[in-house]
């Protein structure tokens, strides 16, 4: 089994905050008053409403219907009535909204009959399909949906669950292991099962004993080989590409899937809704929600999904100096544009963030080379390079030094002397050249369109030409034919009307080569998804440079990488032209 | 927009200009005690300058001043331009000095973080070219506090009683009469224990600053080890070779600014390399360019163009020098 661990290179050690939350046993939030589900739960795919306004509809009835490759089901969270189905924002760094179905519990809690499922009866397809039909997703915050990243169900020797919990301040996945050890462990086992893995291998960061030893023990009491291994303490070892490395060696390059190299990665969470869903045929209704920060009653709630996130925030108590709300981890999460929107499947922990708790970033200083980014960046890249590209706009140079293998774990801004907002730097650019590079597409399809136009012209114009050459030769030939007898001319007429097309393909085809090949082909599913995020997140740049009183929701580095619309970007363009 | 990280680590600029500040102060007490006070009076000099050319030219280019001004960079400069120059050169030498290194390397090209060349080997090499008599004049050992200051303020200048030669400076030209050796030409005042005399202690006291810099993770031992390996094992194969015309590598570790060089001038992260195995190929750059210009050149020391020499490398050093990103390991079943 696990031998000896690998390391990654960089990381932080970032205050871990967890004891704030990790004491008090998971409790269970109320009913709101109304539980606003959101038709897309998981990555990029939106499920078929199934149910209409006035309709009545029971806990774990199933209200959206999966739809395409990545699609998963939707369900009732509550029994009520269904009093809207309405486009309602979400908890999105940009507020966007999608199609969601507005229930009103009616507070009974009415289950729609439910068994569980057998998967040893089953064929895998159909276990699969169970999983999509319970609305299983990624719980770790990529709701990326289960039964996709379950795959073939070969070639994967590792499976990998993930307990690493590395951002600060997050505890629901410590306190669901030291609660649930044994139902974790089930579900894991399952995975394992239809994966097709030996190994099964639980990592949990070393400050998390106590859910390393609930851990432990439920394997213990399970007589399964799975090993639980504490791995140091380090953001990001909960990354999923660093714990693969830290757990196994392997690296995954990216645009690459666990898969692709033999080892695959779910969450505990994850396992967690898995055996609910073999073992007692529950749908993914509910989730465990860290409500933490600058607040007097911190803990871990289960919550039900569509749980509006300003009816569940009382539950910890906020201080009154709270000024945002920071759904995620203060690494990778965002401040709430808004707090009337629900609880997804992905969120995994709330934040009051206060001045005091988390001061506004010091003034940016020059960048001074110093290279601690470089130091810390687990994707080994060297942020104050990409840096200087992305404040240049030279796009294809930060490519070129891989600006898309960055993680955005924030690691580089977190240690920067300089005070620069690097991630944000980065996310800026991932998006403007994901823009340029569908502003090319939508080009290349024009260009494409005239050029096949141009081909038709000039094929139109080649056969006009290579008919009056056609008659031309044969009045020759006619006249010919009355001198001699014996006349080439079948080929005459043929050759100048060939020669005349084949000239006008081939120039059409040179054309075409020239066309780049996009590189947005042949992207994994979760590429797709990630430029599906990114797509968003442009469009509330381009929001928030056109409308000056847009939400700004982070006090001063707000507008620093959104070019164009301060000083920043002002003082950018000298810089950029001395430096180049 | 996503503006996370929401926590930061409590460093700045400021702090890290303050510490290479702080770990320059045990090799200047030694200074101070070794040559006099003098070059007390010059940092302090030479500080005001520079913060007054930095606030100049802050208020030219319309910037912040404070925030500029209390990074601390222009005072680090500073110091190094007048830890390099010999403690008694005139007042206006060491303002000028400084005036070059603030306005025309760093200012010109933009501020902190933008200057392709070391400024205070600029400066250095500057002034060498333009007043080289004032350039070789270092202070005595044990010279009169008095006698500096009115050197420094412009008095006039009967060398003898407070100049003393260096070491580098009479190994050079003792080298040059025929029939001397190493041996021969070390056995005169200049010479001390491993180094030069007295300065040997303030290339001690350097080297300790050196080590609390790398302890406090403010530079990476690269440039440092490659300086010196570079510097020390070059010397030391041709003093294996012919002891008598070559010096050996302590000598010239312990000599003229090579662990100023070492810890605080190569290691300068504006104008270096970047990258870990860039830093290693410049320092030793520097360290083989210091030997070359010491035995074969017609400067006392090299340590300036050694290091703008290699300046010039920088971005060719961080482009072939690029480290592999994550996952692009060769194998492993996914890189192209
Ligand atoms: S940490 Fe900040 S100042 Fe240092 S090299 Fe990186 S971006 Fe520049
Ligand atoms: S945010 Fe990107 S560049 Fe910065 S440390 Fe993380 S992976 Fe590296």
């Amino acid at each position: 089994m696990i031998g000896r661990l690998f390391k990654f290179h960089g990381g932080i050690k970032p205050d871990a905050h967890k004891n704030e939350s990790a004491g008090p046993a998971i409790q269970r939030a109320p009913l709101p008053e109304r539980l606003v589900v959101p038709l897309r739960q998981s990555a990029r795919a939106t499920a078929n409403c199934l149910v209409e306004v006035g309709q009545k509809v029971l806990k774990g009835e199933r209200i959206g219907e999966p739809e395409g490759f990545l699609g998963t089901a939707v369900h009732a969270p509550t029994s009520g009535t269904v009093v809207d189905i309405a486009r309602h924002p979400m908890a999105h760094p940009s507020g966007l909204d999608t199609e969601c179905v507005v229930i009103e519990p009616d507070g009974e809690e009415r289950w729609i009959e439910h068994a569980p499922f057998d998967y040893h009866a089953a064929s895998r397809e159909e276990s699969l399909a169970w999983l999509r039909d319970c609305g299983i997703v990624g719980l770790g915050g990529a709701t990326f949906p289960s039964h996709v990243k379950l795959g073939k169900g070969a070639g994967v020797e590792t499976l990998i669950l993930n307990g690493a919990e590395c951002e600060p301040w997050i505890t629901c996945d410590d306190r669901l292991m030291r609660e649930r050890a044994a139902d974790i462990l089930a579900g894991a086992t399952i995975l394992r099962e239809l994966i097709g893995a030996r190994e099964l291998v639980i990592g949990i960061e070393d400050n998390k004993p106590e859910a390393i030893a609930a851990m432990k023990e439920a394997v213990a009491a399970s007589g399964h080989g799975v090993s639980v291994v504490a791995v140091p303490a380090l953001y990001p070892a909960g990354g999923e590409k660093q714990l693969i490395r830290v757990l196994t060696g392997i690296e995954i390059a990216y645009g690459k899937l666990g898969g692709d190299y033999g080892v695959q990665c779910f969450n505990v969470g994850t396992a967690h809704a898995v055996y609910r869903a073999f073992a007692h045929g529950e749908p993914l209704i509910s989730r465990i929600v860290t409500l933490t920060g600058n607040v007097d009653n911190a803990g871990n709630w289960e919550v039900l999904i569509g749980t509006p996130i300003q009816d569940l925030l009382p539950l910890a108590r906020p201080r009154p100096d709270t000024d945002r709300t920071i759904l995620g981890g203060p690494m990778m999460g965002f401040a709430l544009p808004r707090l009337d929107v629900p609880i997804v499947k992905g969120s995994n922990c709330l934040i009051s963030a206060s001045p005091k708790l988390f001061p506004p970033a010091p003034p940016e200083q020059p960048c001074i080379r110093c290279t601690e980014c470089a130091k810390a960046c687990p994707a080994e890249l060297q942020p104050f390079e990409l840096y200087w590209f992305s404040r240049s706009r030279n796009f294809g140079k930060a490519q070129e030094y891989h600006l898309f293998d960055c993680i955005e774990c924030g690691c580089c801004s977190y240690v920067c002397p300089a005070h620069i907002p690097l991630v944000d730097y980065f996310r800026f650019s991932k998006s403007e050249i994901w823009a340029r590079e569908r502003d090319k597409a939508a080009a290349d399809q024009a260009r494409e369109r005239f050029e096949f136009r141009n081909f038709r012209q000039e094929r139109e114009k080649a056969e006009k030409a290579a008919k009056l050459a056609a008659k031309a030769a044969e009045t020759r030939a006619k006249l010919a034919e009355t001198s001699t007898a014996e006349t080439p001319a079948g080929e005459a007429t043929d050759d100048p009307k060939k020669a005349l097309i084949a000239a006008a393909l081939a120039r059409a085809k040179a054309q075409k080569a020239e066309v780049q090949p996009q590189n947005t082909e042949n992207l994994s599913p979760q590429t797709q998804a990630e430029i599906a995020d990114i797509e968003a997140r442009r469009k509330v740049l381009a929001a928030t440079a056109a409308t000056t009183d847009a939400p700004s929701v982070a006090g001063p580095t707000a507008d620093a990488p959104a070019a164009g619309t301060d000083a920043a970007a002002a003082s950018a363009a000298p810089d950029a032209e001395t430096r180049s | 927009m996503i503006h996370s990280p929401y926590v930061r680590k409590p460093v700045s600029v400021q702090r890290t200009m303050g510490l290479v500040l702080i770990a320059l102060l045990p090799g200047i007490a030694a200074y101070a005690w070794q040559a006099g006070p003098a070059i007390l009076v010059n940092l302090l000099i030479a500080s005001l300058t520079a913060v007054l050319a930095e606030a100049l030219a802050m208020w030219l280019r319309r910037r912040p001043i404070g925030l500029a001004v209390g990074d601390l960079s222009a005072v680090l400069t500073a110091w190094l331009v007048a830890l390099s120059l010999p403690a008694i050169v005139p007042w206006w030498l060491t303002v000028s000095a400084v005036l070059v290194a603030i306005l025309a390397v760093k200012q010109l090209y933009g501020g902190l973080g933008q200057n392709p060349f070391n400024p205070a080997m600029v400066a250095y090499c500057t002034m060498i070219v333009a007043f080289p008599a004032l350039m070789s004049q270092w202070p005595a050992l044990a010279g009169g506090f008095d006698a500096q200051l009115q050197l420094i303020l412009g008095g006039a200048r009967e060398l003898d009683a407070v100049t003393g030669a260096t070491a580098l400076d009479a190994l050079r030209t003792g080298l040059r009469t025929a029939g001397a050796t190493v041996e021969s030409v070390s056995a005169g005042p200049a010479f001390g224990v491993f180094g030069s005399q007295g300065w040997e202690w303030v290339a001690v006291g350097y080297a300790l600053g050196g080590l609390f810099l790398l302890a406090t993770g403010i530079i990476t031992w690269h440039m440092p080890v490659a300086f010196i390996v570079a510097l020390g094992g070059t010397a030391g194969v041709f003093w294996l070779i012919d002891p008598a015309q070559f010096a050996s590598p302590l000598f010239h570790l312990a000599s003229g600014g090579a662990m100023l060089a070492a810890f605080f001038i190569v290691t300068d992260p504006v104008s270096g390399a970047t990258t870990p195995r860039g830093k290693l190929l410049f320092a030793a750059g520097v360290g083989l360019i210091v030997w070359l210009i010491r035995n074969f050149g017609a400067y006392p020391d090299g340590i300036a163009f050694g290091v703008l020499l290699m300046n010039i490398c920088v971005p060719l050093l961080d482009m072939k020098t690029q480290p592999r990103v994550f996952g692009h390991r060769e194998a492993a079943g996914g890189d192209q």
